[in-house]
């Protein structure tokens, strides 16, 4: 049995690997672009088989960067920003905070001996 | 970023798993004490029945920042209703969009919630402006339900 813990950081771990691919950030970016597009639409965009494209999408989608819906004949693919978002709350506000704190030590400490 | 950047706003869908259950995601979504903790501060007040009044005020004042109407209130499962954004005057004279949360519970004890903002083809404004709030509201939401705390900041 998965603990959530175990859950959560082999989700962080789906959402960094999923980043870690220049294809997928590109990817990511077309979506940002504009959202809510076909397969079609994205292999148009890429150099790459569309079974390429299929492949990263759902490395994307296991990640939860990517969330589809059905819509007539259609699987539209959408930009879930909510797991960077999180990574973001657990990952870059905790050491950007420390590295701000260390500047307004040193400016203390730099006024004090000034 | 700017409209010409950000094209095609019409349809956004936010997702995030949440370790609570159905019952109190459903809380923390349609109860006011809730809300003022991961909702930018303001305050949600729902009549749950197709056609109640959704309205969002800001902390304890009666400034109204959201309001809209219930479409469809499914508890704890689905609940739809529409919205205008009321905290921007260019905003506040466009159409109604329509808001739907989803909470579909999972065998591990985490609930899937499901966010799609969309008929906001006539609210371009309101559109660019939630894009950046949403992902932002519901990382607090899952920080409220799963430490007890708000986000600090």
């Amino acid at each position: 049995m998965v603990t959530y813990s175990g859950r959560m950081s082999k989700d962080e771990d789906r959402v960094f690997k999923a980043l870690a691919d220049p294809t997928r950030r590109f990817l990511l970016d077309l979506l940002f672009q504009g959202d809510g597009r076909t397969l079609t639409e994205l292999e148009s965009e890429l150099e790459m088989t569309r079974f390429g494209v299929m492949k990263h999408l759902r490395v994307l989608e296991d990640a939860g960067l990517v969330v589809t819906r059905r819509q007539g004949r259609e699987k539209l693919h959408f930009l879930n920003p909510v797991p960077i978002r999180l990574i973001h709350d657990r990952w870059i506000d905790k050491y950007t905070e420390r590295q701000v704190s260390a500047l307004a030590d040193l400016k203390t400490k730099l006024e004090e001996t000034g | 970023m700017t409209t010409t950047e950000m094209q095609n706003l019409t349809v956004q869908v936010y997702q995030v798993f949440i370790k609570a259950t159905p019952e109190q995601i459903w809380d923390a979504i349609t109860k006011p004490e809730f809300t003022e903790r991961y909702f930018h501060g303001v305050r949600s007040d729902f009549d749950l029945r197709p056609g109640g009044h959704y309205r969002q005020t800001m902390g304890d004042t009666d400034q109204l920042a959201t309001q809209g109407e219930v479409l469809d209130a499914d508890p704890p499962r689905r609940l739809s209703h529409t919205w205008t954004s009321l905290y921007d005057p260019e905003m506040a004279v466009e159409e109604p969009s329509r808001v739907t949360w989803e909470i579909e519970a999972r065998d591990d004890g985490t609930a899937l919630l499901t966010v799609t903002h969309d008929q906001l083809e006539r609210a371009p404004k309101t559109a660019e402006s939630v894009a950046g709030g949403w992902s932002y509201i519901l990382s607090g939401l899952k920080t409220v339900l799963e430490t007890g705390e708000p986000l600090a900041g």
